[in-house]
């Protein structure tokens, strides 16, 4: 507690002076030195029992309060006990902070332009290097710790099958309800199984999958090797003569190229399923014709298609992943970056090849 | 006596910053060699570019007798393979056991069979006070603990010469001058090339090198301790009487 009080063209400053009342008194010297003008005040600091750093900065700066009341102040003697941190909380000259320098839009637009050249480039040979290097290391594994593949093959592969499963059946399922709805205007019904079979294992097979691997596993990686750069996990493992290109991530390259075409396969399966189960219990449709139908609409173009897209898909999210991880800079929020950056660019990059793709089978 | 590192004229840039500007020294073969200099002088930039961490803008860096800005992939590789580097924070993979760690480079770069290759690891984890524990996390292990299997890793190859980042920062007095008596039996014993950046004045006594005096990205002084004691440069003085005046 703090009593602020005048008498005269004296101002009372008494108990405590400290952080947590500072505020308070603040507004009550303002208020007195508004409503009782006086050209010369004396500060009286006779019974201040307590002050911290804030508070005896507060009694330093009171003179250019009183100023701003076309007043003076004059300080009274602090007790004995607090001079030491009155005078070691002297207020510092301010600083006159220089005004940076204005850059002309066009030199801005330059730089930009150049910072994204530069990191396109960085990004198309670091996608060279890894291809080259996952296709070398299939003959030369020297620089691949051993069960590395199987590692990360697991981690990728098999620990993604509950939930692409549960994701893919769920689509399959939906997919199947909303053509239905449109179907059976026609009187088409059956041809459900048709549009079932085709979607999911031209599109939505391979493409959910890409999508709940980017998000599963390319934040992994990213983190991962983000990480490993922040703790000099990358520069140890180079002064071991160890690239960590081919030591980390080629057999998340190998991993990922070889379990997300399989992870499609079973996708297919599942959405087809999922659709199945709605076309025999809420369509009536016989599980035999069902089954048929969707036999005799199914081609192994349609199913190579999807898994050639998917190995593709698989090798974008590891490139901007391993890019995203290896480019990544600042503390614990940079690995948040990495992380964000990994998936979006991968769902972007996976998009595009999608389209690419169907320009070039379709 | 050989020399081990020759550096001439040696720059390098963070940026637009530039972080050391121009150095010159030598490291004679067999001799510990002790980098030091106030936070943020360029010790750990100059350590990271010898061991070609880091591309220098100019100059020449000689490791071995080869000049490492003319080497290709391949002799780049086989030079590290005579180098072991101990990071200030140890840089231990995290998703390997402590025995994998040391294992690493044997199995990487040699065709031993395993059973020779685990019996490196326990020599080495052994020659550093840590035996038993080839078995566990980098996580479980305390700060000096990492230090010392970073130390073991490090020799695992043999190397000609060790490099050490702040090998005794923040550690206690007593796992400090173990890490340092460990690095003066390297030394003595097996005759290794050893440089060393720290900035700790005890640590600097006991292992008694060389010593390589950086500010501001330039050494300012080359000497023994003892000179250094005695020095009255303006930046060697403080740094060995902290607190007093320079006369």
């Amino acid at each position: 507690m703090s009593s602020v009080y005048i008498q005269g063209s004296t101002l009372f400053l008494s108990d405590a002076l400290v952080l947590t009342n500072l505020s308070e008194v603040d507004q009550t010297v303002r208020l007195l030195f508004s409503e009782h003008p006086s050209a010369q005040w004396q500060v009286n600091l006779d019974t201040l029992e307590r002050l911290d750093t804030a508070g005896a900065l507060f009694l330093h700066q009171l003179s250019a309060l009183a100023n701003q009341h076309e007043s003076s102040l004059q300080l009274g003697p602090l007790p004995e006990h607090l001079q030491s941190i009155f005078q070691f909380a002297t207020p510092l000259p301010a600083e006159a902070k220089p005004t940076p320098a204005r850059i002309p839009f066009l030199e801005r637009f330059g730089a930009s332009v150049y910072r994204f050249i530069e990191q396109a480039a960085d990004f198309l040979y670091l996608m060279a290097d890894l291809s080259y290097f996952s296709v070398q290391a299939i003959w030369n594994r020297r620089a691949i710790r051993r069960d590395a593949f199987v590692d990360q093959a697991y981690a990728i592969g098999a620990q993604a099958l509950p939930i692409i499963g549960l994701i893919l059946f769920l689509i399959g399922a939906v997919s199947a309800l909303q053509s239905a709805a449109q179907l059976r205007q026609f009187g088409a019904d059956i041809y459900v199984a048709d549009l079932l079979a085709i979607g999911i294992t031209t599109e939505l097979g391979p493409l959910m999958t890409a999508i709940m691997v980017a998000g599963r596993s390319g934040s992994a990686i990213a983190a991962e090797i983000a990480t490993m750069k922040f703790s000099e996990e990358l520069d140890a493992l180079r002064t071991m003569a160890l690239e960590p290109l081919r030591f980390v991530a080629v057999p998340k390259m190998w991993a990922m190229v070889a379990t997300v075409p399989l992870l499609t396969v079973m996708a297919d399966f599942v959405g087809i399923l999922g659709g199945t189960v709605i076309g025999v219990f809420s369509m009536g449709i016989s599980p035999a014709a069902f089954v048929t139908q969707i036999l005799s609409s199914l081609f192994l173009k349609d199913i190579l298609t999807g898994l050639v897209k998917s190995a593709f898909f698989a090798w974008i999210i590891t490139v901007i992943a391993v890019y995203r991880g290896v480019n990544f800079s600042g503390g614990a929020v940079g690995v948040g970056r990495a992380i964000t950056s990994a998936v979006v660019s991968s769902l972007v990059g996976i998009i595009v090849l999608d389209l690419a793709f169907n320009l070039l089978f379709y | 006596m050989e020399t081990a590192i020759r550096i001439a004229n040696l720059r390098v840039d963070y940026g637009e910053t530039p972080v050391l500007k121009g150095i010159d020294a030598e490291v004679e073969k067999g001799e510990i060699a002790v980098i030091l200099g106030g936070s943020g002088c360029g010790k750990s930039t100059l350590l990271k570019t010898i061991t070609g961490l880091i591309e220098p803008r100019e100059g020449r860096v000689e490791v071995l007798g080869i000049n490492t800005a003319t080497l290709d992939e391949e002799s780049q590789s086989e030079l590290a393979k005579r180098l072991g580097v101990m990071f200030q924070y140890g840089a231990l993979l995290n998703s390997l056991t402590v025995g994998e760690n040391i294992a690493l480079p044997l199995e990487m770069h040699t065709d031993l069979p395993p059973a020779q290759i685990e019996q490196i690891v326990r020599l080495r984890l052994a020659s550093v006070s840590l035996e038993g524990t080839q078995d566990r996390m980098p996580s479980e292990l305390s700060g000096g603990m990492r230090k010392r299997v970073a130390l073991a890793r490090a020799m695992a190859l043999d190397p000609e010469i060790l490099f050490c980042d702040e090998p005794s920062a923040g550690l206690d007095p007593v796992t400090a001058a173990e890490i340092d008596e460990l690095l003066l039996t390297l030394n003595r014993a097996l005759g290794i090339t050893i440089v060393i950046v720290t900035h700790e004045l005890l640590s600097i006594d006991r292992l008694d090198g060389r010593l390589l005096m950086l500010d501001e990205g330039q050494v300012v002084f080359s000497g023994s301790v003892g000179e250094a004691q005695r020095s009255t440069h303006d930046v060697v003085y403080p740094f060995f009487h902290p607190g007093e005046a320079s006369s």
